[in-house]
């Protein structure tokens, strides 16, 4: 039984229309499905638009999705409502890109960290809280000496770790971690990438992990799920999507990381410069920036088909 | 020529003035890219920006050193002068396409303006130079484009239209600050090439300030690494990626995920950059440096080890070097 399956999970947002210009309806998430076993890493990666934070804003019930089901170990969480929702919420917790701004300012860290456990453990006393909260900081390499200090305190690595700490207070079995390094100095993003490992083999965690950055999520990632305009176009082993990209998309992300050394450069000019942007409304979103793209293209419905890895493209690579 | 010499800056600071940068020289010659590399807090666009001497209204202030361009010291021009080398011999390109752009006048007016500022055009030449320039950063339909207002475009867009701005008035150097930091993938890759080719085809001096040695690899001649407040390792790009020999620039080249590394654990560089005006007498680097020893704590010269162009601010390279798998850190 896998942990997490999100299955067919959609959202839009309308936009305009109230003064001026035409109402627009944008899918932010389209007919999304996945899967998160116990312990295993599924990163979602994409770019900006993708609707890849949507999709993390979904699964925590956070915005409500207009169709789909969600089911948390094994149960349908996606109809829950208040503390059903919340007594569900112990097994999933989520690690927020900007931990400064999700800790409270005027809360010490140790109200901050141990305010999950306040809903999830009322039979500890405020003493037992305390000595769990320095105990789960400690796990995430901050010494008790913090407690009794504020988030400005801290610089941004420190804060994730007690953002981290702060999620993993009520002992989850998922972390929903959005963009949990993006701002960071390179340095101290190893800092936590190290952290986020550790923890995982020792808690035997899930990790759906949401992120732009492609080494980064080829480091900690089982699994991976490509997202294009709302939808997921390949989704596989991290091994194979990244050696093998089936989907021309997932080629072009791949191709555009810088490289390594500077023998590796390309002579410039010899790259096809297509458009920035434009996402087909109907059918295969990608094809208007696509350079395999046909007629067929245009009614294709760009559902994910295959076995392990799957991809939704006619053409593939 | 443009050349930095010894530049020392302070920021203001409750209780007094702190040092933010010391003793940072730098040469840019035409033609050529130099990248300043380093993480936040280095004082890396603080450098960068005292070229045009652009942190003065933030109370910036030089207390040692001077800014050469053509032998003339930037920081005793005149401010008529000062205005024509801004934008004119110097642009600049910064990292936020979002707030580089006023949102309430259409490109058109904002990149006219430009040209008008430094060359003697009438508007409709001013409007024709425009739909050239952004022709040259690959936007079409510029005369579309010069109708329309910032917030209908996409980041790529905008830091199309920054560049194009940048090159108004045909400059001798320019300086990108994180150009591509707040851009997507495939974005970024479109926009690197494109500032190579312009770079190469006008043969532009350019300073690339970043903490993405990616970014470095793609486009440096030669490498400078700034580490709380001054360079610890410059040379040339293929020697600084061959052989870093500072530690903190091996640790920082490392600390990116590789390719193959999957789930193996990274070199981290513990604790944090030491704050302004806070560094140690001897090596900045030594609190965090697992390779730190006793002879850290007196100052280190720029040229302590030395190889041809390439040097490093170290005293312990041959050990740092003999530490290929950078076990030191794991």
């Amino acid at each position: 039984m896998s942990l997490l399956k999100v299955e067919s999970l959609s959202k839009s947002f309308t936009s305009g229309g109230m003064w001026s210009g035409k109402r627009k309806v944008t899918h932010a998430v389209n007919d999304v499905s996945f899967e998160v076993a116990k312990g295993e890493t599924l990163a979602i990666v994409g770019e900006s638009g993708s609707g890849k934070s949507t999709t993390a804003r979904l699964v925590m019930r956070l915005l409500e999705a207009d169709a789909g089901r969600i089911t948390l170990l094994g149960e349908d969480v996606s109809q829950l409502k208040g503390s059903a929702l919340r007594r569900k919420r112990r097994h999933m917790q989520m690690v927020f890109q900007d931990p400064f701004a999700s800790l409270n300012p005027r809360m010490k860290i140790a109200d901050s960290v141990g305010e999950g456990l306040r809903v999830h453990a009322p039979e500890l006393n405020s003493k037992q809280r305390r000595a769990k909260v320095a105990g789960i900081l400690e796990q995430c390499g901050m010494d008790d000496s913090v407690l009794d200090r504020y988030p400005h305190q801290f610089s941004g690595g420190q804060r994730q770790r007690i953002g981290i700490a702060r999620a993993l207070a009520v002992s989850p079995e998922l972390l929903v971690l959005d963009e949990p390094v993006s701002a960071l100095d390179v340095s101290v993003q190893a800092q936590i990438l190290n952290l986020l490992s550790d923890l995982q083999k020792e808690h035997e965690l899930a990790y759906l992990f949401i992120s732009h950055d492609l080494s980064v999520v080829r480091h900690v990632a089982d699994r991976v799920a490509v997202m294009f305009a709302g939808r997921i176009v390949e989704q596989g082993d991290v091994q194979d999507v990244y050696v093998r990209p089936k989907h021309p998309y997932t080629r072009e992300l791949l191709d555009a990381r810088p490289v390594g050394h500077p023998s590796q450069r390309h002579a410039a000019g010899d790259e096809i410069v297509r458009s920035d942007e434009g996402v087909a409304d109907a059918g295969c979103p990608f094809r208007l920036r696509c350079p395999f793209a046909r007629s067929d293209c245009e009614t294709f419905d760009a559902r994910l088909s295959g076995g392990e890895h799957r991809i939704a493209c006619l053409h593939p690579l | 020529m443009l050349k930095i010499e010894h530049l020392s800056l302070a920021i203001p600071a409750p209780g007094g003035d702190r040092q933010a940068v010391s003793d940072v020289s730098l040469t840019l010659a035409p033609g050529h890219v130099l990248g300043l590399v380093g993480e936040s807090g280095c004082g890396k666009t603080l450098t960068a920006q005292a070229i045009l001497r652009l942190g003065e209204s933030q109370g910036i202030v030089r207390t040692a050193g001077r800014v050469l361009l053509d032998d003339a010291d930037v920081f005793g021009m005149p401010e008529p002068e000062l205005r024509t080398v801004r934008g004119g011999r110097i642009s600049m390109i910064f990292q936020e396409p979002m707030t580089a752009l006023n949102p309430v006048f259409s490109i058109g007016a904002q990149l006219t303006e430009v040209i008008r500022l430094h060359l003697d055009l009438t508007r409709p030449a001013a409007e024709e130079r425009a739909i050239g320039l952004l022709a040259d950063v690959g936007l079409q339909d510029g005369a579309g484009l010069l109708r329309q207002y910032p917030d209908s475009l996409s980041g790529g867009m905008r830091q199309r239209v920054l560049i194009a701005m940048a090159m108004a008035a045909d400059p001798d150097y320019i300086i990108a600050d994180e150009p591509t930091t707040a851009l997507d993938v495939s974005v970024q890759k479109r926009i690197i090439d494109l500032l190579r080719g312009l770079q190469e085809k006008r043969g532009l001096g350019m300073l690339l300030v970043t903490h993405d040695f990616g970014l470095v690899a793609e486009l440096c001649d030669e490498v400078a690494v700034m580490y709380a407040g001054h360079i610890v390792e410059r040379g040339p790009v293929a020697d600084i990626f061959d052989k870093p020999a500072h530690p903190y620039t091996r640790a920082l080249m490392h600390c990116r995920p590789e390719a193959d590394g999957r789930h193996k654990r990274l070199p981290a560089i513990s604790g944090q950059v030491p704050s302004p005006g806070k560094w140690p007498e001897g090596c900045r680097f030594a609190a965090r440096c697992p390779l730190a020893a006793i002879e850290c704590s007196t100052p280190v010269r720029e040229d302590a080890w030395q190889e041809g162009r390439h040097l490093a601010r170290c005293v312990k390279v041959m050990e740092v070097l003999k530490d290929e798998k950078l076990e030191a850190f794991l």
